[in-house]
């Protein structure tokens, strides 16, 4: 169907391309055929310059319109509302500058289109101007450098001893995600992928040895996070590079074999509560109307979906890359600790495989 | 207008030329070392290799507005990669990263840079040839085989390289972890060093014939700027292709014989590999050394091209000569210091992230006096809307679209949530991939009476370039939407979890303006063939340009020019110059060729 559908729009252009060479070939005045712009060319030219400026910017509003809701919408970390603020700003100032900028750009191209006759001004140099146009960039990039700056460094300033955080390594390999909890006295014990033992259940290479590991926790399907609590994410990767790419709180680091990334941040808004944030809500019933389309059609990738955050793999580790994911549920200190209590430590697992 | 003879030696050197050695099919077609003819080999070489990553980017575009669609054409161009028409992720993977190589460095590197670093500089600067004709032939034979090699690659039993076109380690390291990471790696490999001989030795020949055949009077500050571009350019590659070289090395050797310069505590496959210490951190540096004055290879000789297009056809100087060559130098410097805004989630020293958030918002002064000094030189001229025309405007808007996005990226803080996301190939489409392509294109409009001899057909032109500015911007503004939704680029689905679902009509509007786009590329494959044999013949100077390869004759003859080389009197931007009664310089006449002395009662500029 769609096949046909493309084959029926390219065929359609084609005639369209056909016609318009017809256009510009009857528009050309007799028998000037030196291939070089003359008058008539640089008049359709020209308007259609003066054209390509309104396209730009009608391309831009709709794409506001149709596309402007896919964005990921209200961030659930502590440093998510700066980040967005910051990107708002920037983005709002780019917005001015594209749209100034095109203007002129294409609005003289239309403007100053050639006539056999015209003047061309002789202007090769202009030194007052030239230093305004340097200075303005200068002066505006360096204010949103210092403000990038500073939400950068306050972010990437990883201190494990302020403010209780606790200890989660994020554990990567194809292509899946496991989590380690630090357990009891929040310490992870040593790991190394050579200590890695399938037999006994030892699936991320935690030391048997060091005591620091008896009581840690591996999740295997979903990564818990109580909300209000400064987590620190120690990332190891076993295989290739991965990175834990978490994008509702926007955050993401790399994970590296051979070496421990870390990153930080305070969750904020519960699962529960983000499932009835406005603009969740929207795009999930828009996506769950999608979906039952699908379902209507017998697509069996279709059943109604119910928000929840995602761990994503963002860095290219192979031919299932595309599905490493990892749920994320943010719920109450009360909730987390229960769910942990479920949870096997690790010494119990080795115990058990024995 | 005519030359002057003035050097005796010129005089004996076209002398020499008077009785012609000879020439056979192969010393003249295939192993020539006639910049023209070597020039011409690049473009056609470059062409086809843009052919092959185009018509690539199609089909992971179908795949990806479409997942799990089965189609005709994947079964038959893609064959056991394709099990009843429906791609398999690890070719999605490939395709991509053939595509991202091809494109980058085969077409835009070597393509562009190769075809008018060729033509023009001899050309430009008044000299007979390259300053070494043999190494500029063996520069182009290893590019050959370098292609032969790359797309020999896609024929692997094991599937092409995979690992994108970074080739990060340890997924470019190790077969157990990826399909192409086998011999279709080691073939990339073998492919990309040989690509880097050959781009050395035609840089360092570039770098050599600039700076020693100039002619009589063409002083560094009368270089037209496509030649301070592709000085500058061939620069930047003598610098940090070798880094690139490096890594390539020492990734064969992890590969290969069992060190670990980038490996380290890997278990994959159910066992520990021996690999100790090394770091995957390490070649992302090396990597990008490279990676990121490649993007101002790849780009700055397209701006060389433009700003030459622009003034002529605005019948105007380009506005700030001097701004101009002093943002092209200090572009390329600071492209060498920015490498790490790649990295900014790498792993890498957060500090070192502010450093480079630092640079790498230093280098869009530079570009922003570029647009700028642009848009002034359209102002008040008259304006000959001739198809490379079109295109350099349409490169300056997508400079300045693709470039704003920059300081989004560029800034450490702004980089996490949309590193690696579609943001990034929105951003980089613009600014490098479709500005250097309307470059590319510009140059070939402009200088194919020069290449050929033969016009090409405008309304063909004009009608391949409003398709395609209208698709670009319909292929490419949307994808930032994507990014800002989250969506990570090298997925081979988005459907495979409902989260980007509502995205599939967005991806459906990409494809279909890509494949129009693609379309429309046989409209100017079809006018490039055609004129060649049909075209009109060129007049020998079409635009009224100022430079002096329109002073040679159309015919190609070895040695440039018949008789002595001209001498330069002037820089090549006096466009519509008038006396102080406003009158033309050369009455009449708009122009004022570089060759022509200077005027009575005509004040020079001072440059
Ligand atoms: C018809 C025109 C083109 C289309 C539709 C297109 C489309 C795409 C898309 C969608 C991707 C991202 C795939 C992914 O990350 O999953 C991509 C990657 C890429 N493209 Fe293009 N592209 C086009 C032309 C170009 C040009 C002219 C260049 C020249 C610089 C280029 C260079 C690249 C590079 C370097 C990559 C990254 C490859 C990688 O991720 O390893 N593309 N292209
Ligand atoms: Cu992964
Ligand atoms: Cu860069």
């Amino acid at each position: 169907m769609t096949a046909l559908l493309t084959i029926i729009v390219l065929l359609l252009v084609a005639i369209a391309i056909w016609q318009m060479t017809k256009i510009f070939e009857l528009s050309q005045s007799g028998s000037d055929d030196s291939q070089i712009a003359n008058d008539k060319d640089n008049k359709i030219n020209g308007y259609l310059m003066f054209g390509f400026l309104i396209f730009i910017y009608l391309l831009t509003i709709y794409s506001f319109y149709a596309w402007g809701d896919v964005i990921l919408g209200t961030p659930a970390s502590e440093h998510g509302p700066q980040y967005d603020n910051l990107m708002g700003i920037s983005m709002a100032l780019i917005f001015f500058v594209q749209i100034v900028t095109q203007a002129l750009l294409y609005f003289f191209a239309y403007k100053y289109r050639g006539q056999v006759g015209k003047k061309a001004l002789f202007y090769a140099d202009n030194d007052k101007l030239e230093f305004i146009w340097t200075i303005i960039p200068v002066v505006v990039l360096a204010g949103l450098i210092l403000y990038g700056l500073f939400t950068w460094t306050t972010l990437m300033d990883i201190d494990e001893e302020e403010g209780d955080p606790i200890i989660i390594e994020l554990y990567a390999q194809q292509f899946n995600w496991k989590a380690r909890y630090a357990g009891d006295d929040n310490v992870l014990g040593q790991a190394n992928v050579r200590l890695i033992d399938i037999n006994k259940n030892n699936v991320i290479g935690i030391d048997e040895a060091d005591s620091y590991g008896e009581d840690d926790i591996v999740s295997q399907t979903e990564l818990h996070l109580p909300v209000g609590r400064k987590v620190i994410f120690k990332m190891r990767s076993q295989d290739v590079l991965h990175s834990a790419y978490m994008p509702h709180f926007r955050a993401q680091m790399n994970c590296v074999p051979g070496m421990i990334t870390q990153f930080s941040f305070t969750p904020t808004i519960t699962t529960e509560e983000m499932r009835l944030d406005p603009d969740i809500s929207e795009k999930v019933q828009k996506i769950n109307k999608i979906r039952a389309e699908r379902r209507a059609n017998g697509d069996d990738n279709a059943d109604a979906w119910e928000f929840d955050y995602v761990l994503l793999c963002n860095k290219i580790c192979g031919s299932s890359h595309y599905n490493m994911q990892m749920k994320i549920v943010v719920e109450s200190q009360e909730e987390f600790d229960a769910w942990l209590d479920g949870q096997q430590t690790f010494k119990e697992t080795i115990a058990s495989a024995e | 207008m005519s030359a002057h003879a003035s050097d005796t030696h010129l005089e004996d050197h076209a002398h020499d030329h008077g009785h012609h050695h000879k020439e056979t099919f192969i010393t003249k077609y295939i192993f020539s070392q006639d910049h023209k003819m070597i020039s011409k080999q690049y473009l056609i070489t470059g062409l086809i290799m843009g052919v092959i990553g185009i018509a690539m980017s199609l089909l992971f575009r179908m795949q990806i507005a479409w997942p799990g669609e089965s189609f005709k054409t994947f079964e038959v161009l893609l064959g056991k990669w394709a099990p009843d028409g429906v791609m398999d992720p690890n070719i999605y993977l490939a395709l991509v990263t053939i595509h991202g190589t091809i494109m980058v460095f085969f077409v835009l590197t070597q393509g562009l840079s190769g075809t008018f670093s060729n033509l023009l500089i001899p050309l430009q600067i008044g000299a007979r040839d390259m300053a070494s004709g043999f190494m500029n032939m063996v520069s182009y034979w290893l590019f050959f085989v370098s292609s032969i090699i790359m797309v020999i690659s896609l024929f692997v039993e094991a599937g092409p390289a995979a690992a994108g076109w970074t080739i990060y380690p340890p997924l470019s390291a190790l077969p157990q972890a990826q399909g192409g990471s086998g011999l279709g790696m080691t073939l990339w490999l073998v492919s990309m060093a040989i690509f880097i001989a050959s781009s050395l030795l035609g840089s360092l020949n570039y770098v050599v014939t600039v700076i020693n055949l100039r002619t009589k009077g063409m002083s560094m500050t009368r270089l037209p700027l496509t030649i301070w571009a592709f000085f500058v350019t061939a620069i930047i590659g003598i610098v940090s292709f070798p880094v690139l070289l490096s890594a390539a090395l020492l990734l064969i050797m992890d590969r290969s014989f069992g060190t670990s310069f980038f490996l380290s505590d890997i278990f994959i496959q159910g066992e520990v590999l021996h690999y100790q210490g090394g770091s995957p951190v390490l070649f992302e540096h090396l990597f990008w050394f490279l990676g990121h004055p490649e993007v101002y290879i790849v780009l700055l000789p397209a701006l060389g091209i433009t700003s030459e297009i622009i003034a002529t056809n605005s019948r105007k100087p380009i506005f700030g000569y001097r701004a101009m060559v002093a943002s092209i130098l200090a572009i390329a410097f600071l492209s060498t210091i920015v490498w790490g805004h790649h990295m900014f989630v790498s792993g890498m020293n957060p500090f070192l992230g502010s450093v480079f958030t630092f640079t790498t918002l230093l280098i869009a002064i530079p570009s922003a006096v570029k647009a700028f000094n642009y848009i002034t030189t359209l102002w008040k001229g008259n304006l000959q809307l001739n198809p490379a025309m079109l295109f350099s405007i349409g490169l300056v808007s997508t400079f300045i679209t693709g470039g704003l996005t920059g300081i989004i990226l560029g800034d450490s803080a702004l980089d996490i949530n949309v590193h690696d996301t579609y943001f990034v190939v929105a951003h980089f489409h613009l600014v490098m991939g479709i500005s250097a392509l309307y470059g590319m294109f510009a140059g070939i409009y402009h200088w194919y009476p020069k290449m050929f001899g033969t016009m090409m057909n405008k309304n063909l032109g004009y009608i391949h370039f409003w398709i395609t500015a209208i698709c670009a911007y319909g292929v490419f503004f949307p994808m930032h939407f994507v990014g800002m939704a989250g969506v990570p680029r090298r997925y081979y689905t988005n459907t495979n979890f409902p989260m980007f679902d509502d995205l599939t009509n967005v991806q459906v509007v990409m494809t279909v303006f890509a494949l129009i786009a693609g379309a429309a590329q046989l409209i100017f494959a079809w006018n490039f063939v055609h004129s060649i044999f049909y075209g009109k013949k060129a007049p020998q100077n079409p635009w009224n340009s100022n430079t002096i390869e329109w002073t040679t004759p159309v015919e190609h003859i070895h040695g440039n020019w018949p008789g002595a080389i001209p001498e330069v009197h002037r820089w090549a931007y006096d466009y519509s110059k008038t006396n102080e009664d406003g009158e033309y310089v050369i009455p009449g006449q708009d122009f004022v060729p570089q060759t022509v002395p200077l005027q009575e009662n005509e004040e020079e500029l001072n440059h």
